[in-house]
């Protein structure tokens, strides 16, 4: 199993990470052999078997909706790179038109 | 010379600290020496709080003398720095977190300060938990106790190196595939993964949610039983741990396993595997025989299916745990002309490429076109896994099997080819796949390394675990030796 290069390209994009030239052309090769390791699993037939997500068969937690303190704002906004007025400061997201 | 008091475990210290025989600034003190000693050779920590550490065992100490002393009250402990703390950092081994510092305790955390715990550092870890060798870490590898050019394993290496060498008494790490156990048997020592749910993960830096437990190290049975009888139960904030009694995990430790019946899988025989290390996990098994346990042979037939399931499963997780570092929140955050250039930029630099290579895989079986292939795909394997636990478990109390096919590895000769790095957790990952406890016990050396027997056992079932394996421990030697360097340096 080889990997594209448009393929490598497009799931770097989805993860928006930034990868040098290099970088690329190594996680062509080393993502094909593990993809290779991993589609092994294609030869058992699983036709009738269901998923597991996870394996405690947990249901549903519900609790009272009561109002409780939370993280103080000024602990959890000491850590972020931009902060002001007691929110975290972001990059504008829709351009103007 | 090592101070006698680093080479007490856990449960005689709880004793000579109750008898007010030693104090906890006394043992404390002892393990800053050895750190000052054999840190510069090992490089355990990532952070080290010897100020914290040296308030934690004064509080502890006048605790004790109200007479108001708890299991690990006045204990010395390292911490996996994946572990989140208000008062040190939390790194996750990652440059992404350098310089983070968390607004609240994991749980796990605040349960050992409940105790006047005594923290001694953060422990090195591969990058977000990613590797079986501490060498993806971004702040250097940890190296081996027995050995200083082979890895302590990972990703908990630094916390099992930690233990074994004397720095600390007990540690936690996580296990996701296997990162408790590898390194407690590349190490020496006893690592335990308890079951899914067992422990709370509020606080744990996420890796693959549906695998991820915290758990235990110590030097011996009973002092991974102290350390679990602590951190197990139920937390609100954690709705994947479950509400179930804590049982009396030292009371399990009876010494007595006649009649009990071992699962022996004929599949834990793998290309790879080192003969050297087969003969000694063969001689652990006639001395369990010898102490009155049945062998009895089990088939777990998709065992060969486990580790390509999981290399799906865990960095798909991950693909999506890992969405959160985009330089917003916290971490590092590069500059750009627009958001996707931040994000490009901080991700692109912050991850090193173990985590990005994960977050590769997570994100290609996860996106259109080979979800069904690949993710769902895992998911029906995993079932397959998981019932062939439950098959196995109609027939025998636990299962034994090698932590790991070899020895401790060199460092540098597995970090060119990522596969050859997977496969030394083949063993380690089925326990994870059906979320089992396991625990890994010494069980002898080969090529002057130790090696590992695992047990694994039914959901919620840490007490037969124990039982088997302390009594083990105490029909051998392994859990008195110590590595040359814990007392020459």
């Amino acid at each position: 199993m080889r990997l594209s290069r448009e393929i490598v390209d497009h799931v770097a994009m989805l993860a928006r990470l930034g990868l040098s030239e290099e970088e690329r052309e190594r996680m062509r090769e080393q993502l094909s052999s593990i993809l290779e390791h991993v589609s092994r699993i294609q030869e058992l037939d699983t036709e009738a078997i269901p998923p597991t997500a996870q394996v405690i068969t947990l249901q549903n937690i519900w609790r009272e909706d009561e109002v409780r303190p939370s993280l103080p704002v000024e602990a959890v906004l000491a850590n972020a790179p931009e902060s002001e007025d007691g929110f975290f400061r972001v990059h504008a997201v829709l351009e103007q038109s | 010379m090592a101070s006698e008091l680093v080479r007490l475990s856990a449960g005689e210290a709880r004793r000579l600290l109750d008898r007010r025989e030693i104090s906890a600034v006394e043992l404390l003190d002892a393990h800053l020496a050895q750190i000052e000693r054999v840190e510069p050779h090992i490089h355990a920590f990532i952070t080290l709080t010897p100020e914290i550490a040296r308030r934690q065992a004064e509080a502890a100490d006048a605790r004790i003398a109200r007479g108001e002393g708890t299991l690990l009250t006045g204990i010395p402990i390292a911490l996996k720095d994946n572990l989140c703390t208000v008062d040190a950092p939390t790194t996750a081994g990652s440059r992404i977190l350098e310089g983070f510092r968390s607004p609240y305790d994991a749980t796990v955390v605040a349960r050992l300060r409940a105790q006047d715990a005594v923290f001694v550092g953060k422990a090195n870890t591969d990058e977000f938990a990613m590797g079986s060798s501490t060498e993806n870490s971004a702040y250097g590898p940890t190296r081996n106790p027995w050995d200083l050019e082979r890895v302590p394993g990972g990703s908990s290496g630094g916390s099992a190196a930690a233990v074994a060498v004397g720095e600390a008494m007990l540690a936690l790490g996580s296990d996701t595939g296997g990162s408790i156990r590898q390194p407690a048997g590349f190490c020496g020592i006893v690592g335990l993964k308890p079951t899914y749910g067992r422990v709370s993960r509020y606080g744990l830096i996420a890796f693959a949610s549906s695998l991820d437990q915290i758990g235990p190290f110590g030097r011996t049975v009973e002092d991974v039983a102290l350390l679990l009888q602590v951190i197990a139960g139920h937390d609100p904030a954690d709705s994947t741990s479950v509400d179930l009694p804590v049982p009396d995990y030292r009371a399990a430790l009876t010494g007595d396993i006649r009649g009990l019946r071992i699962g022996i899988p004929a599949e834990y025989r793998v290309p790879g595997m080192d003969p050297a290390v087969e003969e000694v996990i063969e001689e652990a098994l006639r001395t369990l025989q010898e102490l009155g346990a049945e062998l009895v042979p089990v088939s777990l037939p998709h065992t060969e299916y486990a580790l390509a399931t999981y290399y799906i499963i865990a960095p798909s997780e991950a693909s999506a745990n890992l969405a959160r570092y985009d330089g917003v929140k916290y971490g590092l955050s590069l500059p750009g002309e627009t958001l996707l250039e931040r994000y490009l930029r901080t991700r692109g630099e912050g991850f090193g490429p173990e985590v990005k290579r994960r977050i590769m895989l997570g994100t290609y079986a996860l996106s259109a076109g080979y979800y069904d292939a690949y993710y769902v795909k895992a998911q029906k394997v995993r079932t397959l896994i998981k019932r062939d636990f439950d098959q196995a478990f109609e027939r025998v109390d636990v299962i034994a099997a090698p932590t790991s096919p070899t020895v401790a590895f060199r460092l540098g000769e597995r970090t060119a080819d990522p596969l050859q790095m997977y496969l030394s957790d083949v063993f380690t990952i089925p326990a994870n796949m059906a979320g089992l406890p396991a625990i890994a016990v010494p069980c002898g050396f080969a090529h002057g390394l130790p090696v590992s027997l695992q047990f694994m056992g039914r959901p919620f079932d840490e007490p037969t675990l124990l039982r088997v394996a302390h009594a083990y421990e105490q029909a051998t030697p392994w859990h008195t030796m110590w590595p040359a360097l814990a007392a020459q340096v």
